[in-house]
């Protein structure tokens, strides 16, 4: 099957900056695809590349086998919602959402029917007559995604969409986006710095950092088998413990305890291991250490979340923290008391720089 | 106390009003005598001698008045018409694109709106006599180069309007549009036209407003046989004042307030902001 979008060592330079570094990319038709990554680090710019808004300085981009690179927005089988929408503020909703149509030179009438359909997919039935500047974010939201959508792209491009709206609004907007997306059945390529909105949404996500393309893979594989450490630190909270490698099952901490964990790095390896605070468990000094490891501490604060408990645990070397349910008649520690951090075997990933 | 406060503020509401009616008056009688001394029945400017409509009789049937009107409305409208065109295209250009010496066109932009008029004049003056030295090429003093110099200045006005509707207007709209399969064109036609359009309206009204009034520059690019109205009026002050200049004053703010009006109009036709 072709490939929706194929990019093949596509760099972006703007000037002496290099915005996008020689990246490789597939997405596949149909999939619900995000790109993640701090502000600044490329995927915008990835994002406008595919919509024909940026062309690349080197490398190949295709959507669905037909070479794209230089070819200008309007000559391309992609639309995108734009990060504050840009609907046109002189123009209705129906206005709005008919314009490509009205572009493509489909006569008038199946247009404002065409039109009309994708309003009323959006929900907004009733409102064609209304300007932007009288809808709230949230409908806005919905007609930047009716304007794209009506034109059945064989791409849909979010530029986050969601990322002027209040919190609320965000996950039910996230919802139906998935489902709509599932319904539609297109593929949809998804900008977001939010790792939660990520994890949520996306088939596969792709992490970004300064113009490079660090890991892509589904939300599962990228929370626990995170290529390198900076991918272990953007995808949610982990506690980064200093190490070196010694065998191919062992890595040696900086206090000298030899741990269990696979990693195809070389002996002698500058690694960190990675483990998640929900994956860590508290127990007493002369508790066993379950195959992983057991590091002795002493709890030096907690915070309460409501649903769970977040132990910071003093190292000799450093602070981890470590995260309890919140369950009731559970034996809650308190500052002060000496600990053993332990953790299940493969609870932790090997990450270098 | 509080009846105190009270006093105070009855008493800056009494000045502040007064002020308000001086104002106006200062702003508004001479445009009432400059009306009333239309319709006097007296040789002189500013006598009363009972009602008369003799002196917009003349100012209908002065063939010199008449030419001048005729000049003062073509020079208006074409110069107008190449402002708003260049103007417009200079506006998008500086906001849109970033090319070499960008700044330093930015800034040679404004120049006409801050040199004075006399200098403007000479330059003008200069400028079409060297182009007869230099390149040969004989512009007639007249028509033709009134018309340019009232081009010259009025590109700025016009840009400067033009660029303030534009810079509160995102960009991202146009890319929006051409994501929809817009052409750069349509994308200018159907987005970022209608949207500056108040502006380019607004310069159009300015430049057509400046062309009619200006007097110091015409003056000095002005050739036998054509003279613009305002440039007329003041050769009659110099040969001898007539109430003829009332009632050709009164037609000539009439047609500015007419301007002002349509522009209001036209801005709130348009209404709303861009963002």
């Amino acid at each position: 099957m072709t490939a929706a979008v194929e990019i093949t060592g596509v760099t972006k330079r703007f000037d002496d900056v290099v915005a996008v570094d020689d990246i490789d990319l597939t997405i596949a038709d149909g999939e619900f695809f995000a790109m993640l990554g701090p502000s600044g680090c490329g995927k915008t710019t990835t994002l406008r590349m595919i919509a024909g808004l940026e062309f690349p300085t080197e490398g190949s981009l295709q959507i669905f086998g037909e070479e794209v690179g230089t070819l200008p927005p309007n000559k391309r089988p992609v639309n995108t919602v734009f990060q504050n929408y840009a609907l046109f503020p002189h123009m209705n909703l129906l206005e709005n959402v008919g314009f490509g149509l009205k572009m493509k030179g489909v006569a008038k009438p199946e247009t404002t029917q065409r039109a009309l359909a994708a309003i009323e997919l959006v929900q907004l039935g009733g409102m064609e007559k209304r300007r932007p500047n009288q809808l709230s974010g949230g409908q806005q939201q919905r007609v930047a995604l009716a304007r794209a959508l009506v034109n059945e792209p064989k791409v849909l491009l979010l530029d986050e969409p969601l990322g002027a709206l209040d919190l609320k609004l965000r996950q039910e907007m996230q919802g139906e986006l998935k489902s709509l997306q599932r319904d539609l059945g297109v593929s949809f390529v998804f900008v977001t710095h939010d790792q939660e909105e990520a994890l949520t949404m996306s088939d596969r996500i792709a992490v970004m950092d300064q113009g490079k393309l660090l890991q892509v893979g589904t939300p599962e594989e990228i929370y626990e088998r995170p290529a390198n450490r900076f991918v272990a630190d953007f995808i949610g909270q982990t506690n980064l413990l200093e190490g070196t490698v010694a065998d191919a099952t062992t890595v040696v901490l900086e206090n000298g305890t030899r741990v269990a964990a696979a990693s195809d790095h070389a002996a002698g390896t500058k690694v960190a291991l990675s483990l998640r605070p929900e994956r860590a468990n508290l127990a007493t000094r002369d508790a066993a250490p379950s195959d992983g490891a057991g590091i002795d501490g002493t709890v030096a604060g907690i915070t309460y979340l409501g649903n769970a408990l977040v132990y910071r645990v003093a190292l000799d070397w450093m602070e981890v923290e470590v995260r309890d349910e919140n369950r009731p008649n559970a034996d809650r520690l308190n500052a002060g008391d000496p600990v053993r951090v332990i953790w299940e075997p493969g609870a932790v990933a090997v990450v270098a720089e | 106390m509080a009846g105190n406060a009270q006093q105070l503020r009855g008493n800056t509401r009494w000045v502040l009003s007064l002020n308000a009616v001086l104002v106006y008056v200062f702003f508004y009688a001479p445009i009432a005598l400059l009306i009333l001394y239309s319709f006097s029945d007296d040789q002189l400017v500013g006598r009363w001698g009972g009602f008369t409509l003799d002196w917009y009789r003349a100012f209908g049937q002065n063939d010199e008045v008449q030419n001048a009107l005729s000049v003062s409305i073509r020079v208006a409208l074409i110069s107008t018409l190449l402002s708003v065109v260049l103007g417009t295209m200079a506006a998008l250009s500086l906001e849109r694109f970033r090319f070499r010496g960008n700044r330093i066109f930015d800034a040679l932009l404004y120049l006409p709106v801050i040199i004075p008029d006399v200098t403007m004049a000479v330059m003008m003056l200069i400028f079409f006599t060297s182009l007869d030295d230099i390149i040969g090429l004989q512009v007639t003093k007249g028509f033709t180069t009134i018309t340019l110099s009232h081009v010259a200045f009025s590109i700025s006005f016009v840009s400067i309007v033009v660029r303030a509707r534009l810079a509160g207007m995102s960009e991202t709209l146009e890319e929006a549009a051409q994501d929809l399969y817009a052409s750069r064109w349509q994308a200018f036609r159907f987005v970022t036209l209608p949207l500056i359009l108040p502006g380019i309206v607004g310069g159009a009204l300015l430049a057509l407003t400046l062309s009619l009034d200006d007097v110091v520059i015409t003056q000095f690019v002005a050739g036998p046989g054509s003279t613009t109205l305002p440039v007329y009026v003041f050769g009659l002050i110099r040969r001898g004042v007539s109430p003829l200049i009332n009632a050709v004053s009164v037609v000539m703010l009439a047609a500015s307030v007419l301007l002002v009006v349509l522009s209001l109009v036209a801005q709130r036709a348009r209404g709303g902001s861009v963002t």
